[in-house]
């Protein structure tokens, strides 16, 4: 959760390709520590990316999604230069934003 | 128990500052529950706690979902490892808004909910965790109907840490 996410926003052709890899335990709160206690839910439950500020996609995620999860998406209209960020948000209500430029 | 995971609800509806906002005031109030808060600011809970494929289509706004081939799963026949299964969808359907992923044998059947704006293409890869073999569902939103593409995957060791 303190490490920073790694973004790769490369040009596929007129196509942004986005390629992100967060850090974060997506503990699911079924699992049982090793004194037999259940290991609290903490996972991301929303995320969203914008390009320049405007909202390329939007998520909602639930525990199974894997932990330090990954994610692969494209959308159109960018430039190498301009700004990808990503934010999460888990249902601790801790916060994440990670911003990189697009490269050719 | 309830009532406790009702307080514990409210701590982090709180501590996550609903702060000012009309919101906050109501929820304080006892007006409205720690679910429709996380619903107004866009977790649906109540379709991340269906038990079925088709009880989470109902949570999320569809009555009913039609099988077609327009929608593409790629992922693999055998997850080598459950704890990390990914999964990738592709919508060949026209004004597709959402992209869903459900696995249906696990404890929590909905994975993940994606919302494309104009512009972005209705594709997308996501890893899972996989308690053991099981349907994944496809769910794609298009032009306000529900559709969706199912694949088989065979799990060896499960993801779920139980």
């Amino acid at each position: 959760m303190a490490e920073p996410m790694r973004i790769r926003a490369s040009m596929a052709g007129d196509k942004v390709e986005v390629k992100v890899l967060m850090n974060h335990e997506m503990e699911t709160g079924q699992r049982k520590d090793n004194a037999g206690n259940i290991v609290p839910a903490h996972f991301i439950q929303q995320v969203n990316a914008t390009h320049n500020g405007k909202a390329v996609l939007s998520a909602q995620w639930g525990p199974s999604v894997s932990k330090n999860p990954f994610m692969h998406f494209r959308f159109k209209g960018g430039k190498p230069g301009e700004k990808v960020a990503i934010t999460w948000t888990d249902n601790k209500g801790d916060r994440r934003t990670d911003e990189t430029t697009i490269v050719a | 128990m309830a009532s406790m995971r009702w307080r514990e609800q409210r701590r982090q509806i709180l501590k996550a500052g609903a702060g000012g906002s009309v919101l906050a005031l109501a929820f304080a109030a006892g007006l409205i529950t720690p679910e429709q808060v996380l619903a107004q600011q866009g977790w649906n809970k109540n379709a991340f706690d269906t038990k079925s494929f088709g009880d989470a289509v109902k949570a999320l706004g569809g009555a009913a979902s039609t099988e077609t081939k327009g929608v593409l799963i790629n992922a693999p026949d055998i997850a080598e490892n459950g704890m990390v299964v990914p999964i990738s969808v592709t919508s060949n359907l026209p004004k597709t808004e959402s992209i869903a992923i459900l696995i249906e044998k696990n404890p929590s059947v909905l994975s993940s909910v994606f919302e494309f704006p104009d512009g972005t293409d209705p594709f997308i890869v996501s890893r899972v965790k996989m308690a053991q073999t099981s349907n994944v569902y496809a769910l794609v939103k298009a032009d306000g109907k529900y559709f969706h593409a199912v694949k088989d995957i065979k799990v060896t060791l499960g993801g779920c840490g139980g």
